[in-house]
Protein backbone atom coordinates (compact mmCIF):
# COMPACT_ATOMS: atom_id res chain seq x y z
CA UNK A 1 0.00 0.00 0.00
CA UNK A 2 2.58 2.52 1.11
CA UNK A 3 5.03 1.49 -1.60
CA UNK A 4 2.49 2.02 -4.35
CA UNK A 5 1.55 5.36 -2.84
CA UNK A 6 5.16 6.54 -2.86
CA UNK A 7 5.54 5.26 -6.39
CA UNK A 8 2.46 7.18 -7.49
CA UNK A 9 3.83 10.30 -5.92
CA UNK A 10 7.17 9.89 -7.68
CA UNK A 11 5.39 9.33 -10.98
CA UNK A 12 3.34 12.45 -10.52
CA UNK A 13 6.43 14.41 -9.66
CA UNK A 14 8.21 13.14 -12.74
CA UNK A 15 5.32 14.09 -15.06
CA UNK A 16 5.12 17.56 -13.53
CA UNK A 17 8.84 18.13 -13.95
CA UNK A 18 8.68 17.08 -17.62
CA UNK A 19 5.83 19.53 -18.22
CA UNK A 20 7.64 22.24 -16.31
CA UNK A 21 10.66 21.84 -18.59
CA UNK A 22 8.43 22.06 -21.67
CA UNK A 23 7.00 25.34 -20.41
CA UNK A 24 10.24 26.94 -19.31
CA UNK A 25 12.84 25.54 -21.71
CA UNK A 26 11.86 27.78 -24.66
CA UNK A 27 12.67 30.83 -22.54
CA UNK A 28 16.00 29.36 -21.43
CA UNK A 29 16.94 28.61 -25.05
CA UNK A 30 16.25 32.19 -26.08
CA UNK A 31 18.31 33.44 -23.15
CA UNK A 32 21.26 31.18 -24.02
CA UNK A 33 21.28 32.15 -27.67
CA UNK A 34 20.91 35.84 -26.99
CA UNK A 35 24.47 35.76 -25.65
CA UNK A 36 25.96 34.15 -28.73
CA UNK A 37 27.22 35.23 -32.11
CA UNK A 38 25.26 34.34 -35.21
CA UNK A 39 27.72 31.66 -36.35
CA UNK A 40 27.77 30.10 -32.89
CA UNK A 41 23.99 29.77 -32.98
CA UNK A 42 23.93 28.17 -36.40
CA UNK A 43 26.59 25.63 -35.54
CA UNK A 44 24.80 24.60 -32.32
CA UNK A 45 21.76 26.34 -30.83
CA UNK A 46 21.92 24.13 -27.72
CA UNK A 47 25.49 24.95 -26.68
CA UNK A 48 26.41 27.03 -23.68
CA UNK A 49 27.71 30.43 -24.85
CA UNK A 50 31.52 30.58 -25.02
CA UNK A 51 31.60 33.95 -23.33
CA UNK A 52 29.10 36.24 -21.70
CA UNK A 53 28.69 39.04 -24.15
CA UNK A 54 26.07 41.75 -23.83
CA UNK A 55 26.79 43.36 -27.19
CA UNK A 56 23.63 41.88 -28.68
CA UNK A 57 21.54 43.46 -25.97
CA UNK A 58 22.85 46.96 -26.48
CA UNK A 59 22.53 46.68 -30.20
CA UNK A 60 18.99 45.24 -30.03
CA UNK A 61 17.83 47.90 -27.60
CA UNK A 62 19.14 50.61 -29.85
CA UNK A 63 17.65 49.15 -33.02
CA UNK A 64 14.26 48.55 -31.45
CA UNK A 65 14.24 52.01 -29.98
CA UNK A 66 13.60 50.11 -26.78
CA UNK A 67 13.46 52.90 -24.21
CA UNK A 68 10.96 54.84 -26.29
CA UNK A 69 8.69 51.85 -27.01
CA UNK A 70 8.86 50.76 -23.41
CA UNK A 71 7.72 54.20 -22.27
CA UNK A 72 4.90 54.20 -24.84
CA UNK A 73 3.70 50.80 -23.64
CA UNK A 74 3.94 51.94 -20.04
CA UNK A 75 2.02 55.18 -20.56
CA UNK A 76 -0.69 53.47 -22.60
CA UNK A 77 -1.10 50.61 -20.14
CA UNK A 78 -1.11 52.76 -17.00
CA UNK A 79 -3.58 55.34 -18.26
CA UNK A 80 -5.90 52.86 -19.97
CA UNK A 81 -6.07 50.54 -16.98
CA UNK A 82 -6.54 53.34 -14.45
CA UNK A 83 -9.34 54.92 -16.46
CA UNK A 84 -11.07 51.63 -17.28
CA UNK A 85 -11.04 50.73 -13.60
CA UNK A 86 -12.39 54.00 -12.24
CA UNK A 87 -14.95 54.70 -14.97
CA UNK A 88 -16.25 51.13 -15.00
CA UNK A 89 -16.62 50.97 -11.23
CA UNK A 90 -18.60 54.22 -11.32
CA UNK A 91 -20.78 52.95 -14.13
CA UNK A 92 -21.47 49.63 -12.44
CA UNK A 93 -22.33 51.56 -9.27
CA UNK A 94 -24.92 53.70 -10.99
CA UNK A 95 -26.32 50.64 -12.80
CA UNK A 96 -26.88 48.93 -9.45
CA UNK A 97 -28.11 51.94 -7.48
CA UNK A 98 -30.39 53.50 -10.11
CA UNK A 99 -32.51 50.60 -11.29
CA UNK A 100 -34.15 52.22 -14.30
CA UNK A 101 -35.26 50.43 -17.45
CA UNK A 102 -32.62 52.36 -19.35
CA UNK A 103 -29.85 51.17 -17.05
CA UNK A 104 -31.00 47.58 -17.32
CA UNK A 105 -30.92 47.87 -21.08
CA UNK A 106 -27.49 49.53 -21.10
CA UNK A 107 -26.08 46.84 -18.84
CA UNK A 108 -27.50 44.11 -21.05
CA UNK A 109 -26.08 45.82 -24.14
CA UNK A 110 -22.60 45.98 -22.63
CA UNK A 111 -22.66 42.33 -21.60
CA UNK A 112 -24.02 41.24 -24.99
CA UNK A 113 -21.36 43.26 -26.83
CA UNK A 114 -18.62 41.10 -25.33
CA UNK A 115 -19.43 38.46 -27.92
CA UNK A 116 -18.41 40.74 -30.81
CA UNK A 117 -14.96 39.79 -32.08
CA UNK A 118 -12.61 42.72 -32.54
CA UNK A 119 -12.22 41.81 -36.22
CA UNK A 120 -15.87 42.69 -36.80
CA UNK A 121 -15.21 46.24 -35.62
CA UNK A 122 -11.70 47.07 -36.75
CA UNK A 123 -12.42 48.11 -40.35
CA UNK A 124 -15.15 50.68 -39.60
CA UNK A 125 -13.22 51.78 -36.50
CA UNK A 126 -10.19 52.69 -38.57
CA UNK A 127 -12.37 54.37 -41.16
CA UNK A 128 -14.33 56.49 -38.69
CA UNK A 129 -11.36 57.61 -36.60
CA UNK A 130 -9.14 58.00 -39.64
CA UNK A 131 -11.60 60.35 -41.30
CA UNK A 132 -11.74 62.68 -38.29
CA UNK A 133 -7.93 62.57 -37.97
CA UNK A 134 -8.02 60.93 -34.56
CA UNK A 135 -5.56 58.11 -35.27
CA UNK A 136 -1.84 58.07 -34.66
CA UNK A 137 -1.77 59.11 -31.05
CA UNK A 138 -1.42 57.30 -27.74
CA UNK A 139 -4.41 59.16 -26.41
CA UNK A 140 -6.68 57.90 -29.17
CA UNK A 141 -5.55 54.39 -28.34
CA UNK A 142 -6.17 54.89 -24.61
CA UNK A 143 -9.64 56.20 -25.43
CA UNK A 144 -10.38 53.08 -27.48
CA UNK A 145 -9.15 50.78 -24.74
CA UNK A 146 -11.68 52.38 -22.39
CA UNK A 147 -14.44 51.60 -24.89
CA UNK A 148 -13.30 48.02 -25.44
CA UNK A 149 -12.38 47.26 -21.83
CA UNK A 150 -15.42 48.76 -20.11
CA UNK A 151 -17.89 45.92 -20.72
CA UNK A 152 -16.04 43.19 -18.88
CA UNK A 153 -15.03 45.51 -16.03
CA UNK A 154 -18.59 46.81 -15.57
CA UNK A 155 -19.86 43.24 -15.63
CA UNK A 156 -17.44 42.07 -12.93
CA UNK A 157 -17.98 45.13 -10.70
CA UNK A 158 -21.76 44.90 -11.12
CA UNK A 159 -21.86 41.46 -9.52
CA UNK A 160 -19.95 42.68 -6.49
CA UNK A 161 -21.62 46.06 -5.92
CA UNK A 162 -25.00 44.29 -5.73
CA UNK A 163 -23.80 42.61 -2.54
CA UNK A 164 -22.79 45.83 -0.76
CA UNK A 165 -25.50 46.78 1.76
CA UNK A 166 -27.10 50.15 1.23
CA UNK A 167 -26.93 50.94 4.98
CA UNK A 168 -23.21 51.61 4.68
CA UNK A 169 -23.86 54.40 2.24
CA UNK A 170 -26.87 55.77 4.11
CA UNK A 171 -24.75 56.44 7.16
CA UNK A 172 -22.38 58.53 5.07
CA UNK A 173 -25.28 60.26 3.36
CA UNK A 174 -26.70 61.37 6.69
CA UNK A 175 -23.31 62.90 7.46
CA UNK A 176 -23.84 65.03 4.37
CA UNK A 177 -21.41 63.39 1.99
CA UNK A 178 -22.07 63.80 -1.73
CA UNK A 179 -22.60 60.83 -4.02
CA UNK A 180 -19.06 61.16 -5.41
CA UNK A 181 -17.60 61.27 -1.91
CA UNK A 182 -19.64 58.26 -0.89
CA UNK A 183 -18.47 56.36 -3.93
CA UNK A 184 -14.78 57.12 -3.52
CA UNK A 185 -14.64 56.95 0.28
CA UNK A 186 -17.06 54.13 1.03
CA UNK A 187 -17.79 51.99 -2.03
CA UNK A 188 -14.58 52.01 -4.05
CA UNK A 189 -12.33 50.89 -1.14
CA UNK A 190 -14.68 47.94 -0.58
CA UNK A 191 -14.13 46.87 -4.18
CA UNK A 192 -10.37 46.55 -3.79
CA UNK A 193 -10.01 42.78 -4.39
CA UNK A 194 -12.11 43.05 -7.54
CA UNK A 195 -10.17 46.09 -8.64
CA UNK A 196 -6.99 44.02 -8.38
CA UNK A 197 -8.52 41.39 -10.64
CA UNK A 198 -9.62 43.95 -13.20
CA UNK A 199 -6.24 45.67 -13.16
CA UNK A 200 -4.44 42.36 -13.71
CA UNK A 201 -6.66 41.16 -16.54
CA UNK A 202 -6.41 44.50 -18.31
CA UNK A 203 -2.66 44.87 -17.87
CA UNK A 204 -2.12 41.42 -19.38
CA UNK A 205 -4.33 42.35 -22.31
CA UNK A 206 -3.17 45.90 -23.04
CA UNK A 207 0.56 45.45 -22.45
CA UNK A 208 0.63 42.58 -24.94
CA UNK A 209 -1.97 43.75 -27.45
CA UNK A 210 -0.83 43.97 -31.06
CA UNK A 211 -3.66 44.30 -33.57
CA UNK A 212 -5.33 47.45 -32.25
CA UNK A 213 -2.10 49.41 -31.73
CA UNK A 214 -0.88 48.29 -35.16
CA UNK A 215 -3.96 49.93 -36.68
CA UNK A 216 -3.91 53.08 -34.57
CA UNK A 217 -0.23 53.89 -34.08
CA UNK A 218 1.41 54.35 -37.45
CA UNK A 219 4.32 56.67 -36.67
CA UNK A 220 7.49 54.77 -35.58
CA UNK A 221 8.02 56.97 -32.52
CA UNK A 222 4.57 56.04 -31.17
CA UNK A 223 5.16 52.27 -31.30
CA UNK A 224 4.56 50.04 -28.30
CA UNK A 225 6.85 47.12 -27.42
CA UNK A 226 4.96 44.42 -29.36
CA UNK A 227 4.92 46.72 -32.40
CA UNK A 228 8.60 47.57 -32.29
CA UNK A 229 9.45 43.89 -31.75
CA UNK A 230 7.42 43.07 -34.84
CA UNK A 231 9.19 45.62 -37.06
CA UNK A 232 12.54 44.71 -35.57
CA UNK A 233 12.07 41.07 -36.61
CA UNK A 234 10.99 42.14 -40.07
CA UNK A 235 14.20 44.12 -40.54
CA UNK A 236 16.86 41.85 -39.03
CA UNK A 237 15.39 38.49 -39.91
CA UNK A 238 18.58 36.38 -39.96
CA UNK A 239 20.72 37.92 -37.25
CA UNK A 240 19.60 35.40 -34.64
CA UNK A 241 21.74 36.54 -31.72
CA UNK A 242 20.44 40.05 -32.12
CA UNK A 243 16.83 38.86 -32.46
CA UNK A 244 17.03 36.65 -29.39
CA UNK A 245 18.48 39.55 -27.41
CA UNK A 246 15.52 41.65 -28.57
CA UNK A 247 13.15 39.02 -27.19
CA UNK A 248 15.02 38.80 -23.91
CA UNK A 249 14.89 42.53 -23.26
CA UNK A 250 11.12 42.58 -23.88
CA UNK A 251 10.47 39.51 -21.73
CA UNK A 252 12.75 40.31 -18.77
CA UNK A 253 10.83 43.30 -17.37
CA UNK A 254 7.63 41.25 -17.36
CA UNK A 255 9.32 38.34 -15.61
CA UNK A 256 10.80 40.65 -12.97
CA UNK A 257 7.38 42.12 -12.20
CA UNK A 258 5.95 38.60 -12.18
CA UNK A 259 8.46 37.37 -9.60
CA UNK A 260 7.12 39.90 -7.11
CA UNK A 261 3.43 39.85 -7.98
CA UNK A 262 3.02 36.19 -8.95
CA UNK A 263 0.57 35.36 -6.15
CA UNK A 264 -1.65 38.35 -6.88
CA UNK A 265 -1.71 37.70 -10.61
CA UNK A 266 -2.76 34.09 -10.21
CA UNK A 267 -5.31 35.05 -7.56
CA UNK A 268 -6.62 37.77 -9.87
CA UNK A 269 -7.11 35.36 -12.76
CA UNK A 270 -8.86 32.92 -10.42
CA UNK A 271 -11.27 35.58 -9.20
CA UNK A 272 -11.89 36.87 -12.69
CA UNK A 273 -13.25 33.52 -13.80
CA UNK A 274 -15.80 33.04 -11.03
CA UNK A 275 -18.92 35.04 -11.61
CA UNK B 1 -41.39 62.92 -7.52
CA UNK B 2 -40.19 66.50 -7.76
CA UNK B 3 -38.30 67.71 -10.78
CA UNK B 4 -35.43 68.65 -8.47
CA UNK B 5 -35.02 65.01 -7.55
CA UNK B 6 -35.21 63.97 -11.18
CA UNK B 7 -32.40 66.33 -12.13
CA UNK B 8 -30.30 65.11 -9.24
CA UNK B 9 -30.67 61.57 -10.49
CA UNK B 10 -29.87 62.61 -14.04
CA UNK B 11 -26.77 64.43 -12.86
CA UNK B 12 -25.52 61.39 -10.99
CA UNK B 13 -26.34 59.13 -13.91
CA UNK B 14 -24.35 61.30 -16.33
CA UNK B 15 -21.48 61.92 -13.96
CA UNK B 16 -21.03 58.26 -13.11
CA UNK B 17 -21.78 56.50 -16.36
CA UNK B 18 -21.25 59.26 -18.94
CA UNK B 19 -17.55 58.74 -19.74
CA UNK B 20 -17.79 54.95 -19.96
CA UNK B 21 -20.94 54.97 -22.05
CA UNK B 22 -19.62 57.63 -24.40
CA UNK B 23 -16.46 55.64 -25.06
CA UNK B 24 -18.39 52.37 -25.30
CA UNK B 25 -20.88 53.71 -27.84
CA UNK B 26 -18.34 55.52 -29.99
CA UNK B 27 -15.78 52.71 -29.98
CA UNK B 28 -17.93 49.56 -30.01
CA UNK B 29 -21.56 50.21 -30.96
CA UNK B 30 -21.15 52.93 -33.57
CA UNK B 31 -18.42 51.13 -35.57
CA UNK B 32 -20.35 47.87 -35.29
CA UNK B 33 -23.49 49.41 -36.78
CA UNK B 34 -21.54 51.44 -39.32
CA UNK B 35 -19.74 48.21 -40.24
CA UNK B 36 -23.05 46.57 -41.10
CA UNK B 37 -23.80 49.55 -43.35
CA UNK B 38 -20.35 49.27 -44.98
CA UNK B 39 -21.05 45.72 -46.07
CA UNK B 40 -23.68 47.10 -48.46
CA UNK B 41 -21.28 49.53 -50.13
CA UNK B 42 -18.28 49.32 -52.45
CA UNK B 43 -15.98 51.59 -50.46
CA UNK B 44 -12.27 51.11 -51.26
CA UNK B 45 -10.84 52.99 -48.33
CA UNK B 46 -9.51 55.88 -50.39
CA UNK B 47 -12.19 57.56 -52.46
CA UNK B 48 -14.39 60.14 -50.78
CA UNK B 49 -17.69 58.66 -51.82
CA UNK B 50 -19.00 55.17 -52.18
CA UNK B 51 -22.18 53.76 -53.56
CA UNK B 52 -24.72 51.31 -52.38
CA UNK B 53 -24.31 47.86 -53.91
CA UNK B 54 -26.98 45.85 -52.11
CA UNK B 55 -26.08 42.26 -51.35
CA UNK B 56 -23.20 42.11 -53.81
CA UNK B 57 -20.55 41.87 -51.08
CA UNK B 58 -22.34 38.99 -49.42
CA UNK B 59 -22.67 37.16 -52.73
CA UNK B 60 -18.95 37.75 -53.24
CA UNK B 61 -18.30 36.19 -49.82
CA UNK B 62 -20.07 33.04 -50.97
CA UNK B 63 -17.83 32.91 -54.04
CA UNK B 64 -14.60 33.67 -52.18
CA UNK B 65 -13.20 30.15 -51.80
CA UNK B 66 -10.02 31.45 -50.15
CA UNK B 67 -12.17 32.91 -47.38
CA UNK B 68 -13.97 29.62 -46.77
CA UNK B 69 -10.68 27.74 -46.81
CA UNK B 70 -9.26 30.02 -44.15
CA UNK B 71 -12.50 29.76 -42.18
CA UNK B 72 -12.39 25.98 -42.39
CA UNK B 73 -8.79 25.98 -41.15
CA UNK B 74 -9.75 28.32 -38.33
CA UNK B 75 -12.57 25.99 -37.28
CA UNK B 76 -10.16 23.05 -37.29
CA UNK B 77 -7.66 25.11 -35.32
CA UNK B 78 -10.33 26.20 -32.82
CA UNK B 79 -11.61 22.67 -32.33
CA UNK B 80 -8.14 21.24 -31.76
CA UNK B 81 -6.92 24.04 -29.50
CA UNK B 82 -10.08 24.12 -27.38
CA UNK B 83 -9.74 20.39 -26.72
CA UNK B 84 -5.99 20.40 -26.13
CA UNK B 85 -5.86 23.55 -24.00
CA UNK B 86 -8.58 22.26 -21.72
CA UNK B 87 -7.31 18.71 -21.47
CA UNK B 88 -3.79 19.87 -20.64
CA UNK B 89 -5.05 22.69 -18.39
CA UNK B 90 -7.30 20.36 -16.43
CA UNK B 91 -4.62 17.68 -16.20
CA UNK B 92 -2.09 20.14 -14.77
CA UNK B 93 -4.66 21.51 -12.33
CA UNK B 94 -5.60 18.00 -11.19
CA UNK B 95 -1.96 17.10 -10.63
CA UNK B 96 -1.36 20.28 -8.65
CA UNK B 97 -4.31 20.14 -6.25
CA UNK B 98 -2.88 17.27 -4.25
CA UNK B 99 -0.24 17.71 -1.59
CA UNK B 100 3.01 18.10 -3.45
CA UNK B 101 6.19 20.04 -2.86
CA UNK B 102 6.92 23.06 -4.98
CA UNK B 103 3.26 23.46 -5.93
CA UNK B 104 3.55 27.22 -6.25
CA UNK B 105 6.67 27.03 -8.36
CA UNK B 106 5.00 24.64 -10.81
CA UNK B 107 1.87 26.76 -10.96
CA UNK B 108 3.83 29.96 -11.57
CA UNK B 109 5.92 28.25 -14.26
CA UNK B 110 2.95 26.89 -16.19
CA UNK B 111 1.31 30.30 -16.14
CA UNK B 112 4.36 32.20 -17.43
CA UNK B 113 3.56 32.09 -21.20
CA UNK B 114 0.35 34.04 -20.51
CA UNK B 115 2.30 37.07 -19.42
CA UNK B 116 3.89 37.47 -22.81
CA UNK B 117 2.22 38.61 -25.99
CA UNK B 118 1.51 36.43 -29.02
CA UNK B 119 3.96 38.38 -31.19
CA UNK B 120 6.90 37.69 -28.90
CA UNK B 121 5.92 34.06 -28.29
CA UNK B 122 5.45 33.59 -32.02
CA UNK B 123 8.97 34.76 -32.82
CA UNK B 124 10.36 32.75 -29.93
CA UNK B 125 8.82 29.53 -31.25
CA UNK B 126 9.75 30.37 -34.81
CA UNK B 127 13.37 30.19 -33.69
CA UNK B 128 12.75 26.92 -31.89
CA UNK B 129 10.99 25.24 -34.78
CA UNK B 130 13.30 26.43 -37.52
CA UNK B 131 16.65 26.30 -35.66
CA UNK B 132 16.67 24.33 -32.44
CA UNK B 133 14.47 21.42 -33.53
CA UNK B 134 16.13 21.19 -36.93
CA UNK B 135 19.50 21.02 -35.20
CA UNK B 136 18.25 18.27 -32.87
CA UNK B 137 16.78 16.40 -35.84
CA UNK B 138 20.02 16.49 -37.79
CA UNK B 139 22.33 15.88 -34.88
CA UNK B 140 20.46 13.00 -33.27
CA UNK B 141 19.04 11.68 -36.56
CA UNK B 142 15.39 12.21 -35.66
CA UNK B 143 13.65 12.25 -39.02
CA UNK B 144 10.57 14.19 -38.01
CA UNK B 145 12.61 17.21 -36.93
CA UNK B 146 15.27 17.19 -39.64
CA UNK B 147 13.50 19.76 -41.76
CA UNK B 148 11.74 22.83 -40.42
CA UNK B 149 8.10 22.30 -39.52
CA UNK B 150 7.39 25.82 -40.64
CA UNK B 151 8.27 24.94 -44.24
CA UNK B 152 5.67 22.18 -44.48
CA UNK B 153 1.96 23.22 -44.77
CA UNK B 154 0.55 20.46 -42.54
CA UNK B 155 3.21 20.69 -39.89
CA UNK B 156 3.09 24.48 -39.90
CA UNK B 157 -0.59 24.26 -39.00
CA UNK B 158 0.32 21.99 -36.10
CA UNK B 159 2.94 24.45 -34.84
CA UNK B 160 0.09 26.94 -34.36
CA UNK B 161 -1.91 24.35 -32.43
CA UNK B 162 1.05 23.33 -30.28
CA UNK B 163 2.12 26.86 -29.39
CA UNK B 164 -1.46 27.93 -28.64
CA UNK B 165 -1.88 24.97 -26.30
CA UNK B 166 1.42 25.77 -24.63
CA UNK B 167 0.43 29.42 -24.31
CA UNK B 168 -3.07 29.13 -22.85
CA UNK B 169 -3.20 25.84 -20.94
CA UNK B 170 -1.56 27.48 -17.92
CA UNK B 171 -4.28 30.10 -17.83
CA UNK B 172 -7.04 27.50 -17.88
CA UNK B 173 -5.10 25.50 -15.29
CA UNK B 174 -5.44 28.42 -12.89
CA UNK B 175 -9.21 28.55 -13.41
CA UNK B 176 -9.48 24.77 -12.97
CA UNK B 177 -7.45 24.92 -9.77
CA UNK B 178 -9.92 27.47 -8.42
CA UNK B 179 -12.76 25.13 -9.35
CA UNK B 180 -11.11 22.05 -7.85
CA UNK B 181 -10.46 23.84 -4.58
CA UNK B 182 -14.18 24.57 -4.31
CA UNK B 183 -15.13 20.91 -4.32
CA UNK B 184 -16.08 19.98 -0.75
CA UNK B 185 -13.40 17.74 0.78
CA UNK B 186 -15.99 15.76 2.78
CA UNK B 187 -17.60 14.62 -0.44
CA UNK B 188 -14.37 13.11 -1.73
CA UNK B 189 -13.52 11.59 1.65
CA UNK B 190 -16.95 10.04 1.93
CA UNK B 191 -16.56 8.53 -1.53
CA UNK B 192 -13.13 7.19 -0.57
CA UNK B 193 -14.52 5.49 2.50
CA UNK B 194 -17.24 3.96 0.35
CA UNK B 195 -14.47 2.42 -1.72
CA UNK B 196 -14.38 4.71 -4.76
CA UNK B 197 -10.88 4.82 -6.24
CA UNK B 198 -9.26 7.93 -7.69
CA UNK B 199 -10.61 7.28 -11.16
CA UNK B 200 -14.20 6.77 -9.99
CA UNK B 201 -13.99 9.90 -7.83
CA UNK B 202 -12.76 11.86 -10.84
CA UNK B 203 -15.51 10.58 -13.11
CA UNK B 204 -18.44 10.56 -10.73
CA UNK B 205 -17.74 13.54 -8.48
CA UNK B 206 -15.04 15.85 -9.74
CA UNK B 207 -15.94 16.13 -13.41
CA UNK B 208 -19.68 16.76 -12.87
CA UNK B 209 -18.92 19.41 -10.27
CA UNK B 210 -16.39 21.08 -12.54
CA UNK B 211 -18.90 21.85 -15.29
CA UNK B 212 -19.06 25.57 -14.41
CA UNK B 213 -15.26 25.81 -14.74
CA UNK B 214 -15.41 23.96 -18.05
CA UNK B 215 -18.02 26.41 -19.34
CA UNK B 216 -15.78 29.37 -18.54
CA UNK B 217 -12.63 27.79 -19.93
CA UNK B 218 -14.20 26.51 -23.13
CA UNK B 219 -15.79 29.92 -23.66
CA UNK B 220 -12.44 31.69 -23.19
CA UNK B 221 -10.53 29.30 -25.41
CA UNK B 222 -13.18 29.48 -28.13
CA UNK B 223 -13.02 33.26 -28.19
CA UNK B 224 -9.25 33.33 -28.26
CA UNK B 225 -9.12 30.69 -30.95
CA UNK B 226 -11.39 32.53 -33.35
CA UNK B 227 -9.61 35.81 -32.79
CA UNK B 228 -6.02 34.60 -33.07
CA UNK B 229 -3.90 37.01 -35.07
CA UNK B 230 -0.60 37.88 -33.32
CA UNK B 231 0.64 34.32 -33.10
CA UNK B 232 -0.43 33.60 -36.67
CA UNK B 233 1.47 36.56 -38.07
CA UNK B 234 4.61 36.08 -35.94
CA UNK B 235 4.97 32.29 -36.07
CA UNK B 236 3.98 31.29 -39.61
CA UNK B 237 2.93 34.59 -41.19
CA UNK B 238 0.27 32.57 -42.99
CA UNK B 239 2.88 30.49 -44.79
CA UNK B 240 4.07 28.38 -46.37
CA UNK B 241 2.05 29.40 -49.44
CA UNK B 242 -0.76 30.93 -47.37
CA UNK B 243 -1.56 27.48 -46.02
CA UNK B 244 -1.85 28.64 -42.43
CA UNK B 245 -3.65 31.92 -42.98
CA UNK B 246 -6.41 31.89 -40.38
CA UNK B 247 -9.56 33.92 -40.83
CA UNK B 248 -8.56 36.95 -38.78
CA UNK B 249 -5.42 37.42 -40.83
CA UNK B 250 -7.33 36.80 -44.05
CA UNK B 251 -9.91 39.49 -43.28
CA UNK B 252 -7.17 41.92 -42.31
CA UNK B 253 -5.37 41.41 -45.60
CA UNK B 254 -8.55 41.62 -47.64
CA UNK B 255 -9.53 44.93 -46.13
CA UNK B 256 -6.29 46.74 -45.48
CA UNK B 257 -3.96 45.31 -48.11
CA UNK B 258 -6.30 44.63 -51.03
CA UNK B 259 -8.35 47.71 -50.12
CA UNK B 260 -11.66 45.88 -50.37
CA UNK B 261 -13.28 47.34 -47.30
CA UNK B 262 -16.90 46.51 -48.08
CA UNK B 263 -16.11 42.91 -48.98
CA UNK B 264 -13.67 42.57 -46.08
CA UNK B 265 -16.25 43.88 -43.65
CA UNK B 266 -18.87 41.48 -45.03
CA UNK B 267 -16.48 38.62 -44.25
CA UNK B 268 -15.78 40.07 -40.80
CA UNK B 269 -19.52 40.16 -40.22
CA UNK B 270 -19.90 36.53 -41.27
CA UNK B 271 -17.14 35.75 -38.77
CA UNK B 272 -19.08 37.62 -36.07
CA UNK B 273 -22.22 35.57 -36.81
CA UNK B 274 -20.30 32.31 -36.62
CA UNK B 275 -18.60 33.25 -33.35
CA UNK B 276 -21.91 34.37 -31.87
CA UNK B 277 -23.72 31.18 -32.88
CA UNK B 278 -20.94 28.87 -31.68
CA UNK B 279 -20.63 30.70 -28.35
CA UNK B 280 -24.38 30.72 -27.70
CA UNK B 281 -24.68 27.02 -28.49
CA UNK B 282 -21.73 26.28 -26.21
CA UNK B 283 -23.15 28.22 -23.28
CA UNK B 284 -26.65 26.81 -23.80
CA UNK B 285 -25.55 23.18 -24.10
CA UNK B 286 -23.18 23.30 -21.16
CA UNK B 287 -25.56 25.21 -18.86
CA UNK B 288 -27.92 22.28 -19.21
CA UNK B 289 -25.29 19.94 -17.82
CA UNK B 290 -24.59 21.98 -14.74
CA UNK B 291 -25.31 20.23 -11.42
CA UNK B 292 -25.68 21.56 -7.90
CA UNK B 293 -22.94 20.68 -5.45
Amino acid sequence: MNVSKTLMKAMRYFVLVVFFCLYILPFILVLLNSLKERTEIISNPLSIPKSINFANYLSAMEKMNFANSFMNSLIITVFSVALITIFSAMTAYVFVRIQSKLNKFLFFLMVASMIIPFQAIMIPLVQIYGSIGFLNSKWALIYMYIGFGASLAVFIYHGLIKSIPLELEEAAMIDGASRLQIFFQVVFPLLKPTTMTIVILNVLWIWNDFLLPSLVLIKPEERTLPLSTFYFFGTYSVDYGLLMAGLVVTIIPVIIVYLFTQRYIIQGVMNGSIK
Amino acid sequence: MSSQKFFDKLKIQLLFSGPTLFAFFTVVILPFLYGIYLTFTNWDGVSANHSFVGLKNYLAVLDDTAFWTSLYKTMKYVLLTVILINVVGFFLAYMLTTEIRGKNLFRAGFFTPNLIGGIILGFLWQFIFSNVLVYIGEHFKIGIFSSSWLADPDKAFWTLVIVTTWQYSGYMMVIYIAGLMNIPKELLEAASIDGANAFVRLRKIILPLMVPSFIVCVFLSLQRGFMVYDLNIALTNGGPYKSTQLVSMYVYQKAFLSQKYGAGQAEAFVLFLIVAIVTLIQVYVSKKREVEA
